[in-house]
């Protein structure tokens, strides 16, 4: 009997008891539905990630503090670390041919006020090597340039969001605004550029490094922010730095060179862990469905006793009987299957409509692991149950009430 | 139903040959559907030789009997044992479906036999919408539509009013007249009258009415 013949009589079988199909299907829609939802879920967080990173620039290269950012660990007892300073960033700039901008930032949070107004805000001090380094572009007025860093000129540039707040509409250019205790001349502001790596870009102050130092009170960087000649010698230029830092940091390596595939790596990760985690949850639902299958496959067997006797007695070999059964629970399965994977599409294409910090994207890879795995599930659940009904004595079966 | 090994059939010494109408009778619990399972292929017998056709069947895997049952043997059931959901046509071309025919052609085939049967307009229909007697048509459609060697009927009457048993007799006989071999099992003598010869299966050992 040809296979096309086998799935037209299981569909005929299913259709008899409609309700109790589609029942019985739905633990596999759900599970297979769940997998994608939950797959495409994780999938849009990598996306969202590898977006927010990406816009670091791919020969960007972050140094920090401390030997805990990657390896996790901590530091026990004595092992002080040791800063990173401004001549840090300097050093590295000059000593490696690989390195085009070494920006010296230190971070810290300060209220600013303009007349009446004022707003507590992030300050940023960096140099004027920042802003080409990071592509970040100045809407109004000018960058820094590299006297404002070297005399310690008290000026800065704002964010759209804190223009907005001090000023309005009218134009901050040449206005002196405070910060802290001291004046300074604003002397540019940014382009809009919204929230990237949870800050908000907009919603910062930036000064000269040299300058903050003397506003936060500290020589500490919070980072060095490198960028690479290209994309090619970021490795190089990495290595550059471990020399360059671990000579003036008296051998040790106590400082950390991330660059942004590494952020990626790390991030990425921890979310495959998340998602596999939730997608093997959701899998065991379908596995639930798959127990259902074979459960209505069992009551579907023993219904149909003299059927498979009559089957039996006109001819139906044992792998016959034992081939429709196995078809039935299978395409009973992937009905269920191909449902959920519409479903879990639908799902996922609909959340980010409605939930619009839940970005979702539909991995291609999940629906055919759902549909195989649906299919799968079939055949699993039907082989004891098509067994049972292919051993079953013709001549008992045919005299079964 | 117990494990104990009981022995039913115990001198049974039978030949029918190509064209003949047999009926067996004997009291229920005497053997005869045991025996007719066996000539039926569905049952092997423990001892001793069944030919069918020169054919072995003692000899037999459980696929060479499949394919004997589809190709030489045609079925009577006392209940008719029609699959409920199906019209009656696809009840008759359930044969031919494991011999692997040309959905068109068994279509054509199976309301060929309806015809035969006197059913041809009732070929839609469900068993659930036939009589009994139309029913027992339909089933001796299914039974004849792979051309059998021979027809096996086990109480084909039995659960049939007197009228419409006679009609399904009459009809069996009119396919012996065609050339098909006929064994046919009940305990009703009026029944077996129906046959040429009447053989008679009393404590596992069968007689023959006329010797």
């Amino acid at each position: 009997m040809s296979l096309v013949e086998t799935i037209k009589i299981s569909l005929d079988a299913l259709r008899i008891n409609k309700v109790r199909s589609i029942l019985t299907m739905l633990g596999v829609v759900i599970g297979v539905a769940a997998v994608i939802i939950l797959v495409s879920l994780g999938e849009g967080a990598r996306q969202y990630i590898r977006k927010e990173f990406g816009s670091l620039g791919t020969n960007i290269l972050i140094v920090v503090p401390g030997k805990t950012a990657r390896e996790g660990g901590m530091h026990m007892g004595t092992s002080a670390v040791r800063k990173l300073v401004y001549d840090d960033a300097l050093l590295i700039k000059r000593r490696s041919i690989h390195v085009v901008y070494s920006v010296p930032v230190i971070v810290g949070t300060s209220w600013v006020k303009y007349r009446g107004r004022s707003r507590d805000t992030y300050v940023v001090g960096v140099t004027e090597e920042y802003f080409p380094a990071r592509n970040l572009q100045v809407d109004l007025g000018r960058n820094l340039n590299h006297e404002d860093v070297q005399y310690r000129r008290r000026v800065c540039i704002l964010g759209r969001t804190v223009k907005r707040d001090l000023f309005g509409d009218r134009n901050p250019l040449g206005q002196a605004i405070k910060i802290g205790d001291g004046r300074y001349r604003v002397i540019g502001v940014m382009k809009r550029k919204g929230v990237t790596l949870g800050y908000d870009l907009d919603d910062v102050v930036f000064i000269p490094t040299t300058v903050a130092t003397e506003l936060f009170d500290t020589d500490a960087l919070f980072n060095i922010t490198v960028k690479a000649r290209s994309e090619e010698v970021v490795d190089d230029a990495k290595r550059d730095i471990r020399e360059i830092l671990r000579r003036r940091h008296a051998g040790r390596e106590d400082f950390t060179v991330l660059s942004q595939d590494e952020m990626l790596e790390v991030m990425g990760k921890v979310l495959t862990i998340m998602t596999s985690v939730l997608a093997g949850i959701a899998a065991i639902s379908l596995i639930v469905g798959g127990i259902g299958i074979m459960n209505i496959m069992l009551v579907s067997v023993r219904e149909r006793t003299r059927e498979i006797g009559l089957r039996k007695a006109v001819g139906a070999t044992n792998e016959d009987i034992l081939f429709q059964f196995l078809t039935e629970s299978t395409v009973l399965s992937l009905i269920g299957g191909v449902t959920g994977i519409g479903l879990g599409i639908g799902v996922s294409l609909l959340v980010p409509q409605l939930v619009s910090y839940l970005p979702s994207k539909i991995a291609t890879w999940s629906v055919f692991v759902a549909f195989f795995f649906s299919g799968l599930v079939g055949i699993a659940s039907g082989v004891y149950p098509a067994l049972k009904a292919a051993r079953y004595d013709p001549i008992v079966a045919l005299r079964y009430e | 139903m117990g494990r104990g090994w009981i022995e039913v059939l115990k001198g049974v010494d039978l030949m029918v040959n190509r064209g003949e109408f047999v009926a067996i009778m004997g009291p229920s619990g005497s053997g005869k559907s045991t025996l007719l399972n066996i000539i039926g292929c569905l049952d092997r017998p423990t001892e001793g030789e069944y030919l069918l056709d020169g054919i072995r069947v003692e000899d037999l895997g459980d696929r060479e009997l499949a394919e004997i049952r589809n190709k030489k043997i045609g079925f009577i059931f006392q209940n008719f044992n029609l699959l409920p959901r199906m019209p009656a046509w696809r009840n008759v071309e359930l044969p031919l479906l494991y011999r692997g025919v040309h959905p068109k052609k068994r279509k054509e085939m199976a309301l060929q036999v309806l015809e035969k049967v006197g059913l041809a307009d009732r070929a839609e229909h469900r068993p659930s919408e036939l009589s009994g007697g139309e029913q027992q048509r339909v089933a001796i459609a299914r039974a004849i539509v792979g051309g059998p060697t021979v027809l096996l009927a086990d109480e084909p009457t039995g659960n049939l009013d007197s009228a419409s048993g006679w009609q399904v007799m009459e009809t069996l006989r009119n396919l012996n007249r065609e050339g098909s071999t006929i064994i046919l099992v009940t305990h009703n003598p009026e029944v077996a009258g129906f046959a040429e010869r009447i053989l008679t299966l009393k404590e596992g050992f069968l007689r023959d009415e006329f010797s």
